[in-house]
């Protein structure tokens, strides 16, 4: 066991990551802990563009922003945060800009915007230019600028290091973060970082789900590892289900398709959004047009032998535009399905694709212990966190523009904390939980295996879970991830080598994605309502009364070493704007 | 639109979609021993299936020891290139049925960087070279409070070498690199480019002095391996050319 110590430990090299990491570097002495290597992260996946009100193309203010962001997220979001996310948004875009990213530009050399699904001028009158993009690989674009610039800054980072565990030790009645455990693993070896402060910036944790977006490494490590030391979990049953995957691999082709024009027809070559959403139209938001794509399906109208899917047609678009716009997601469907989207159109489903929900932060990044109380030294950021901006559904083009501020901010807090605390003592034997877990595994004897288990879980997810959930779904989908957390005991591994053992990392990802999908059905059947992403049949309308606040998730320990599940609820702020119903 | 009746895609899931096709992967695993070797497996697999599915299905039903990198799965995030049947690929951007599943597919390592484990490469020379090109926009004089102008053209002049996903398909698929490890490589030219060409910087010239060296752009010899190789479709060769002209004109 290796200890290191440092002011500052970022957890994750994803945007939000290496967005703070560049604050912190510039303020205090900073390590960067990231188990791929930095431009490997999903961050890279991102496609359509950054929400921000320039009005480069057309009139535009924050204001507008801010309440597309409160109404997109059917009123679930802090609105202090949302406005401070819609703010510093038009900062966070020129930052960047000035850091090199090479933005679409307008006629006069400005950076160019186009439409995005829930962005609108005026409270919803008609869709609005607001998303600031670099063709369709934004994502990728803000990722190698951030990269870029964390080596002109000489970030230090610890490549394929694993974090599997939050060291928490007690002062004087207050909880308060010592630092992290990591597996290394090219050696195997296990070090522990002694920071002032620490940051999460980890990312999502999709991989409970089959049909999904998002890589096969967003295994929601930083929020296991902080639920298992006690800290609440906010609004887990709000996961966002994007309408455009492609059919049955769930690889994400951008909203900016439908932005640029892009259509959604059903098996009569119908363009059935006119009817959920006679406004918005295909730029409805996420969670509008996941529905009604599934309601399509349902009721007889989808495509293809099976009728489970609908069709993407981008056929009366220019090929120019497709080319300079969309050059991405055309190959991929090129790549992929062998189609030609000049003159097909694409099959698509919807798609497993980001958790609006995560470890409860205040606007500056810190993380909270209950509804008031922060974790001095600990932070989050980006996907890994809910600050909450995002409240019931996110809009695209709003998270990668989340891990910009709030990556920022929490980067600066971060560094300012650790200039004026002291270290925290390590509790006693800091890495025995993690030198514990690994050393189970390894030996392990038992005869249940990863894939299988793992394969069960996503079948029963997106079974149970997904778009459409009723009380009877979801029990029936926490029974089985009760059954399966039972099995994963008896989990073994072939390799028991020191060396790059992804087989041990594979395991301990998936009792990580077990803990988190349990914490977000279970939060999702004491929701008895529909609200943004989280969709109950049996409870079909919002329901402000009961249910306009977050659920805060607890994990129990018995005194005989049962896990329970303790819900308890947090207020939403409110400040500008009253809930209303949300129609598109 | 096109008519929504029975596409290709479709047309084709009707049947049973399974064969059997052997991957034979390149072992290596000092734990075990110093020798690598090439090992069989025969799986079952849909041929509209990716490389990668093929090698989860090793590593999740026959053998969890196997070892490689991958993440996003769809040719992004630059983590699985590998040599498939002899040349550099991502193994999630490369379906089965489009490299001849009648033959043993062939699996194996990136060349010319140091085998880790199976098809584990030490990628830190990679990255070294590429931080050796100042990889970073680099201005002078007071930030503008707006973003710095730049012309759709201007834009679009150095658009092919922002795709890099910085994999080392490229730089691992050429010869001289693989004779000497010194020599900077496609990638890192390929990022110097983005910048030598970006309107906005000021550092091309100290990037040119950096590429002048003698492990630098003049080591390439044009075989163009490396635009074969770029899962990401960037002219390599070409960028190379581009920076040697510059070199000479001084003129970008």
């Amino acid at each position: 066991m290796k200890i290191h110590k440092y002011d500052t430990v970022i957890v994750g090299a994803g945007g939000a990551g290496m967005r703070a990491a560049i604050e912190a570097t510039k303020r205090s002495r900073t390590a960067v802990l990231t188990k791929l290597y930095p431009t490997r992260s999903h961050t890279g996946a991102a496609q359509g563009g950054m929400a921000a009100a320039l009005a480069n193309v057309e009139e535009d203010n924050w204001e507008w922003h801010t309440f597309d962001t409160v109404k997109g997220g059917d009123y679930l979001v802090d609105q202090d945060a949302a406005e401070i996310l819609a703010k510093e948004a038009i900062d966070a875009v020129l930052d960047l800009e000035k850091m090199g990213l090479p933005f679409n530009r307008t006629p006069n050399g400005t950076i160019d915007q186009r439409r995005f699904g829930g962005h609108s001028r005026n409270h919803g009158e008609a869709p609005v230019r607001r998303s600031c993009y670099a063709a369709d690989r934004t994502g990728h674009m803000i990722l190698q600028t951030l990269y870029q610039n964390c080596v002109k800054e000489g970030v230090e980072f610890f490549n394929e290091f694993y974090v599997l565990d939050q060291l928490i030790t007690e002062v004087d009645g207050v909880k308060k973060s010592a630092g992290v455990v990591a597996y290394e693993l090219a050696t195997g070896e296990i070090h522990v970082f002694q920071a002032k402060s620490v940051i999460y910036a980890s990312g999502g944790t999709g991989k409970f789900f089959k049909v999904t977006s998002n890589a096969h490494t967003l295994t929601g490590d930083g929020q296991a590892a902080c639920y298992r030391r006690g800290l609440p979990l906010e609004d887990m049953e709000f996961f966002q289900f994007h309408p455009t995957g492609i059919w049955r691999m769930g690889i994400l082709l951008t909203e900016g398709a439908r932005g640029e024009g892009g259509i959604l027809r059903n098996k009569d070559g119908e363009r059935f959004m006119e009817k959920y959403a006679p406004v918005m139209k295909d730029l409805a938001s996420r969670d509008v047009v996941s529905r009604s794509i599934y309601t399509e399906i349902r009721e007889g109208r989808g495509c293809g032998p099976e009728g489970d899917h609908v069709y993407l047609d981008l056929t009366h678009l220019p090929p120019e535009q497709l080319d300079a716009k969309l050059p991405d997601i055309t190959e991929f469907a090129r790549t992929y399905l062998g189609i030609e989207p000049y003159t097909d159109p694409i099959p698509i489903q919807p798609t497993a694709h980001y958790a609006m929900g995560g470890i409860p932060t205040n606007v500056e990044g810190e993380v909270l212990l209950d509804n008031t109380t922060v974790v001095p030294g600990l932070y989050a950021a980006g996907e890994v966190a809910c600050v909450s901006v995002h409240g019931a559904n996110r809009l695209g083009t709003n998270s990668l523009l989340d891990i910009n501020v709030f990556g920022k901010r929490s980067g600066i807090a971060a560094a300012e904390y650790a200039a004026k605390a002291d270290y925290v003592d390590l509790p006693e034997d800091p890495a025995s939980l993690v030198q514990e877990q690994v050393e189970r595994l390894r030996n392990s004897t038992g005869n249940e295996r990863v894939a299988e288990i793992r394969r069960e879980l996503q079948e029963t997810m997106d079974a149970n879970v997904m778009v459409f959930r009723t009380e009877q779904t979801i029990k029936t989908a926490v029974e089985k991830i009760g059954e399966l957390r039972a099995r994963y005991k008896n989990v073994s591994i072939q390799d028991k080598g020191r060396r790059f053992n992804t087989d041990l990392l594979e395991a301990v990802e998936l009792g990580n994605l077990l803990d988190l999908a349990e914490v977000m059905a279970v939060s999702a059947l004491a929701r008895k309502e529909s609200r943004g992403g989280h969709y109950r049949e049996d409870y079909p309308n919002r329901d402000d009364v009961n249910f306009m606040r977050h659920t805060m998730a607890y994990r129990e320990l018995g005194d005989d070493g049962t896990e329970t599940i303790r819900l308890d609820y947090k207020p939403v702020v409110q400040t500008r704007y009253q809930p209303m119903e949300r129609k598109y | 639109m096109a008519t929504p009746v029975l596409d290709k895609v479709e047309a084709e899931s009707a049947a049973s979609p399974y064969i059997t096709v052997t991957f034979r992967v390149r072992r290596f695993n000092p734990e075990v021993s110093e020798h690598a070797v090439w090992e069989d497996f025969p799986i079952e697999i849909d041929p509209k299936e990716r490389v990668l599915d093929g090698l989860h299905k090793i590593k999740w039903d026959l053998d969890g020891s196997l070892t490689f990198r991958r993440s996003c799965a769809h040719g992004i995030c630059g983590s699985d290139a590998m040599r498939i049947n002899g040349k550099n690929r991502l193994a999630c951007k490369t379906l089965i049925k489009d490299i001849n599943p009648e033959k043993p597919i062939t699996v194996e390592p990136i060349k010319g960087l140091t085998v880790l484990k199976d098809l584990v490469v030490d990628m830190e020379p990679f990255f070294q070279a590429y931080r050796d090109v100042m990889p970073f926009l680099v201005t002078k004089g007071n930030e503008p409070t707006r973003e710095r102008l730049q012309s759709a053209e201007d834009r679009e002049r150095f658009d092919d070498t922002t795709k890099c996903i910085l994999c080392a398909a490229c730089t691992s698929s050429c010869p001289v690199f693989w004779n000497d490890g010194q020599y900077f490589g496609p990638a890192a030219i390929v990022n110097a480019h983005r910048f030598i060409f970006d309107s906005r910087d000021e550092a091309g010239e100290q990037r040119l002095e950096i590429l002048n060296d003698k492990d630098g752009v003049w080591r390439c010899r044009t075989t163009f391996n490396c635009t074969d190789a770029c899962p990401r479709g960037i002219e390599v060769t070409k960028a190379i050319q581009e920076v040697k002209r510059a070199l000479i004109t001084r003129r970008f």
